[in-house]
C-alpha cells in the first residue's frame, strides 16, 4: 500500500465483516510525530485462539482461498517506520485495532487521502454500520460521524453519488488543517 | 464541516433523480469494483472516485456504483465489472481513472464497451 489510509480503508472490511454496528476511527499525530490509527468495532470479535494466530498471512476467515495480507501488510508497513500494531478481541464485544508510525522516519508511509477512504467506506457499506471519524492534532481537533449525515438524509442512501461527493470534499476541508502537514 | 443546509439541498435533489429510477425500474446499470488488498493495493479507490464523479457529473439516476471482494484475479486489478439488464456482463481490467470517463461515455451511455479494455482484450494480448 502506498498510504495510512489505504490499510484503512482495507481493515475497515473486517469491521464490517464481523457485523459491527459501530465502527469508531481515530488518527492521532503527537508532538513528537507519532501518529496513532485506531479502528474500534463491537462486532463479533475474535476468540483468544484465533487472535493468537491472526497476524499470519495464512491465515483468513475467506473460505474461497488460504491467504489474507491485510493484517501482516498493516504490520509491515508500520514496523517499517518504528511503530507497532496492537490487537485486542473479545469474542461478542468487538475488536480494536491500533496501529502505531513514527512519521518522523523516512520510511514511514504519507498519511494518503483519508477523505477518499471515507467516502470509499461509506459508499461500500452505505446503510450500515455507522462509522465514525476523529482527527486530532496540536493544530486541533475534528469529529464526524454517518449518524449525522444519515439524520439530515432522512432515508435517501449515503451512497448516492452526490452524497458520497458532499462526504469526500467536506472531510477533505476538514482533515486538511488538523493532518495536513503528514498527508503526502 | 460544509453546511448541513447543502446536504439537504442535494437530499431534494437526489429524491426526484430516484423517483425517476423507480419509474425506470429493472433498468439499473451496476458498476461493481473489486475492493479487497488487492484491489485497494492496486488502485481501486481512485477508479472508485472517478466513476462516482463521472456518474454525478452526467447525472445517470440508473448507473449504482457498488464494491466487491478479491475474486481471485489478483494480477489484472483494478478490474470493474459492468452489468447491464439483459445483456453479459462486462469485465475490464487494470482500469486507470483516466480511462473512466471513456467507459462511462461509450458502454455505459451509449452502449458500446470498450473492447480494448476489456479481460478478452487483456488475455489475448
Amino acid at each position: 500500500m502506498k498510504e495510512i489510509a489505504l490499510h484503512l480503508l482495507d481493515i475497515v472490511q473486517n469491521s464490517v465483516k464481523a457485523g459491527a454496528a459501530h465502527v469508531d476511527i481515530g488518527f492521532a499525530l503527537a508532538q513528537d510525530g507519532t501518529l496513532t490509527m485506531t479502528v474500534r468495532d463491537d462486532g463479533c470479535g475474535m476468540s483468544p485462539e484465533f487472535l493468537e494466530r491472526v497476524r499470519s498471512p495464512f491465515v483468513t476467515t475467506r473460505t474461497t482461498r488460504k491467504v489474507g495480507l491485510g493484517i501482516p501488510l498493516l504490520m509491515q508497513n508500520a514496523m517499517q517506520s518504528g511503530g507497532h500494531v496492537d490487537i485486542e478481541s473479545e469474542p461478542g464485544s468487538g475488536t480494536t485495532v491500533t496501529a502505531v508510525f513514527l512519521t518522523g522516519s523516512i520510511d514511514c508511509l504519507p498519511l494518503g487521502d483519508l477523505a477518499s477512504t471515507m467516502a470509499t467506506i461509506i459508499m461500500g457499506s452505505p446503510d450500515a454500520p455507522e462509522f465514525s471519524l476523529r482527527c486530532e492534532s496540536p493544530s486541533g481537533r475534528m469529529d464526524f460521524s454517518t449518524e449525522e449525515i444519515r439524520a439530515v438524509m432522512e432515508g435517501v442512501s449515503l451512497a448516492e453519488p452526490a452524497v458520497v461527493q458532499w462526504i469526500q470534499e467536506s472531510l477533505k476541508e476538514e482533515i486538511e488543517p488538523i493532518l495536513g502537514g503528514i498527508m503526502s | 464541516m460544509k453546511s448541513l443546509a447543502e446536504l439537504e439541498a442535494i437530499r431534494k435533489a437526489t429524491l426526484s433523480r430516484i423517483n425517476v429510477r423507480t419509474e425506470e425500474k429493472g433498468e439499473t446499470t451496476r458498476v461493481v469494483i473489486g475492493m479487497a488488498t488487492c484491489g485497494i493495493a492496486a488502485g481501486a479507490r481512485p477508479v472508485m472516485m472517478a466513476f462516482m464523479d463521472e456518474i454525478q457529473k452526467r447525472q445517470l439516476p440508473h448507473v449504482t456504483v457498488s464494491q466487491t471482494g478479491c475474486v481471485g484475479m489478483c494480477r489484472l486489478e483494478p478490474m470493474v465489472d459492468i452489468l447491464e439488464p439483459g445483456k453479459e456482463k462486462v469485465t475490464y481490467v487494470h482500469v486507470k481513472p483516466e480511462m473512466v470517463p471513456r467507459i462511462v461515455a461509450e458502454h455505459i451511455v451509449n452502449g458500446r464497451p470498450v473492447q480494448e479494455y476489456t479481460i478478452g482484450a487483456a488475455e489475448n494480448a
